[in-house]
């Protein structure tokens, strides 16, 4: 498939915008320099240390912030449409805006699950209309997300899913996901997997383990992870297909994933940031912010995903925004509903990894921005004279408090509420049009 | 005294070119008799031919019937699927009883791959294989050639796409076989969820897009797709298929543009085949593959007569 082109926002003209006195930073490139950045026509123009404003164009002083492509959040719940009370899709861009995202995939298990192509178009044209933020819908991998019936993939795709899954649900059923993973490669498309054992996971909160028990906590095991990472392999190998592990959070599963990779599968994943920030303790004292899905593993899986995000085997970092409000969570533990925001803190919680000197500063972008822009096909998530120019400007070592209640957007089930982190965004630019700071 | 050597006519799988080339020119030469309305032959008087039917089919029963008839064989029609079996009859019951009738020709449709041949075992008749399971379907495939060689004046060397539900098809099976050994080029063009496992060990070329699928071919070769097969989740719906799958007019164009295109009946049209391809008389050849397969059946049925003959 040709590299899908980014809607055109402007179509009043914008004079150009020169962005200047930053430290250029793309993953694509290996580009990370000081010098300034040109935008005209929503696009960009020209980059790098010699660039300088043309005569009319705007320009913004960047003080030593660095200028990188938008983000590109591989995973989101958007709650609309059917759960408008957790969050609408005007303030997931909201808050997308202010966390540095520009484009975001949208997950299909919504009410109703986005399995006809009517759906996916209803959601398209709701994402032009922020004018902030590209939204792309996955198409539901199953009818309803049920398990059962595959969807059109085909038609599907032609009205915009850009792959296919059913969002939180395991497709749990062997011969179904054998035949998704098939029939989509037939459409050079591929199958997210959330990969649990629903089996074993039904009606667990937490992992389980000492902790689980010290609770009275119903728990599942983590092996029901890389159970289903290890069918799913399998099916991949079967079918010559294209599996892509979401919020993988196990060393089982990444050890698992990283040989497949060896063997030359079509077997892609990504994590969340939970996954690599927090581990099980989070949930401390019953915080049902720290209830998630998968829920938070031992510390040992926590510094296995950190392993897997500096050797390749993780290929993106997905916010894995779930919206809840109040009721789903302020209820006993075992009760809450799994699921954390995560917009806005997608990238300072990855930046505590490079100031924790566990990653590279340009391994955090790429895996927020090319990686997933290879994985989606693309043009977005480069500094490149004619790539769109979608920007985020942040400075890594401004520090601030996640706080619940002061976050953007409707979500503020946030499992980093209380965390310090040091990365702010000071700008985001949507097709050269300013859309946060 | 005729080249083929078989006593029955199971499969296409392994026949050598000669025997195929034997079997076409005495089709030919039928198809020219019943052309010209000379269709009293007497060369199987005195023979009882057996259609035996386990599965539903009226175009494949009513083809060998006339042929013969034609040919001047005593024809009986058993269709079995409602009656022994679902009183306990075995198959191999079933041989003696037919032993016992002294039966020369019989012509076996059934549901089960193999079944035929497990037949042929225990029958003195002559076997011919009228469709398997999803093994073959020999005279189907052997009606196609003759067709394909009329309109093309040659089998050798042509590009021919099949299209569709390769994986439950017994046609494409037995169209594979004769094709390759005839030196044309095959692809399979379909769904991957309907393409078997392995597909290119039998020497295809696999195709999950039409139009590269398509693209200069000769001939266009398009498969029944099952109302079953969408039930079981193989294709999401019939809608779907046609608009990736289904043979029109714009997929059509990607094809030579003297190309023909054929279907084995019955069409499920707009699923598998717009009308407006299907009844398009410069390019469709479906008419004349009923035509020629009553042709093909009386030749198969003369030849393995004959051998009949010569072993007795």
């Amino acid at each position: 498939m040709a590299p899908r082109r980014a809607p055109a926002y402007n179509a009043v003209p914008m004079p150009d915008l020169l962005i200047s006195h930053v430290r250029l930073l793309d993953a694509a490139s290996g580009l990370d320099a000081p010098g300034a950045l040109l935008v005209r026509d929503g696009r960009i123009a020209a980059l790098g240390g010699d660039v300088t404003a043309p005569e009319g164009a705007e320009t913004v002083d960047g003080r030593g912030a660095i200028l990188a492509p938008g983000l590109i959040d591989l995973r989101a719940a958007l709650g609309e449409p059917g759960h408008e009370h957790r969050e609408t899709i005007e303030s997931a861009a909201e808050a997308a805006a202010a966390g540095g995202i520009t484009t975001l995939c949208a997950l299909p298990d919504s009410d109703p699950a986005l399995d006809d192509p009517a759906l996916l178009q209803f959601i398209l044209r709701k994402g032009e209309a922020t004018g902030s933020l590209t939204i792309l819908p996955y198409g539901a991998a199953t009818r309803g997300c049920a398990g059962k019936e595959m969807t059109e993939f085909g038609l599907l795709r032609e009205a915009g899913a850009i792959a296919f899954t059913d969002g939180t649900h395991a497709i749990a059923d062997a011969r179904a996901m054998r035949l998704a993973l098939s029939y989509a490669r037939g459409f050079g498309s591929f199958v997210v997997q959330h990969p649990e054992e629903p089996s074993l996971t039904r009606n667990a909160s937490v992992t389980e383990g000492e902790m689980a028990t010290r609770m009275g906590l119903p728990a599942a095991p983590a092996a029901a992870e890389a159970m289903m990472v290890a069918r799913d392999i399998a099916l991949a190998r079967l079918t010559r297909g294209h599996v892509h592990f979401a919020h993988v959070s196990t060393g089982a599963a990444l050890d698992l994933i990283r040989a497949a990779k060896a063997e030359g599968l079509r077997v892609t994943c990504d994590t969340a940031p939970p996954y690599f920030d927090l581990n099980e303790t989070a949930i401390g004292d019953f915080r049902t912010y720290a209830k998630l899905s998968p829920p938070l593993r031992r510390e040992e899986d926590r510094r296995a995903v950190v392993a897997a995000l500096a050797d390749g085997t993780i290929d993106a970092i997905a916010s894995d925004h779930q919206p809840r409000d109040a009721d789903d969570k302020r209820v006993p533990f075992a009760q809450a509903e799994a699921g954390g925001a995560g917009l806005a803190t997608l990238l300072g919680v990855t930046l505590a990894r490079y100031h924790a000197g566990d990653l590279p500063l340009l391994r955090c972008l790429e895996l927020l921005t090319t990686g997933p822009a290879k994985l989606l096909g693309l043009e977005t998530g480069r500094l490149v004279p004619g790539a769109p120019a979608d920007l985020v400007l942040f400075s890594p070592d401004r520090g601030w408090k996640v706080e619940a209640g002061k976050l953007p957007g409707k979500a503020q089930n946030s499992p980093f509420d209380g965390r310090a982190l040091e990365g702010r965004v000071v700008g985001t630019w949507k097709a050269g049009r300013r859309v946060f700071g | 005294m005729p080249l083929y050597p078989h006593r029955h006519l199971l499969a296409l799988q392994g026949l050598e070119p000669p025997y195929i080339a034997e079997l076409l020119d005495l089709a030919e030469s039928y198809a020219l008799l019943n052309r010209g309305g000379k269709t009293g032959r007497d060369v199987l008087r005195g023979r009882t031919l057996i259609n035996l039917f386990f599965e539903d089919s009226t175009r494949t029963r009513t083809s060998f019937e006339l042929a013969g008839k034609r040919l001047g064989a005593d024809v009986i029609n058993m269709s079995v699927s409602t009656s022994s079996v679902n009183k306990g009859e075995t198959l191999l019951d079933t041989a003696s009883t037919l032993n016992a009738m002294k039966t020369d020709l019989l012509v076996v449709r059934h549901a089960q791959s193999g079944a035929p041949a497990l037949l042929s075992q225990k029958v003195e008749a002559a076997v011919i294989n009228a469709g398997d399971g999803t093994h073959e379907h020999p005279t189907q495939a052997l009606l196609d050639a003759l067709t394909i060689r009329r309109r093309k004046g040659t089998l050798e060397n042509l590009t021919v796409a099949i299209c569709g539900d390769v994986l439950h098809s017994r046609v494409a099976r037995s169209n594979i076989h004769l094709l390759l050994a005839m030196n044309c080029r095959v692809r399979v063009v379909g769904p991957p969820t309907l393409i078997p496992a392995e597909a290119e060990a039998l020497g295809v070329q696999v195709f999950h897009d039409m139009k590269a699928g398509l693209k200069d071919a000769d001939v266009v070769m398009m498969l029944r797709l099952q109302k079953e097969r969408m039930q079981g989740g193989l294709v999401p719906s019939a809608r779907e298929f046609f608009r990736f799958y289904g043979l029109d007019a714009a997929k059509l164009r990607h094809a030579k543009p003297d190309a023909i295109v054929m279907h084995p009946g019955p069409m499920n049209r707009g699923v598998e085949i717009d009308s407006a391809v299907a009844d398009d008389p410069a390019r469709s050849v479906i008419g004349e593959q009923v035509e020629m397969g009553v042709a093909v059946r009386m030749a198969v049925l003369d030849i393995l007569s004959q051998n009949q003959r010569r072993n007795t």
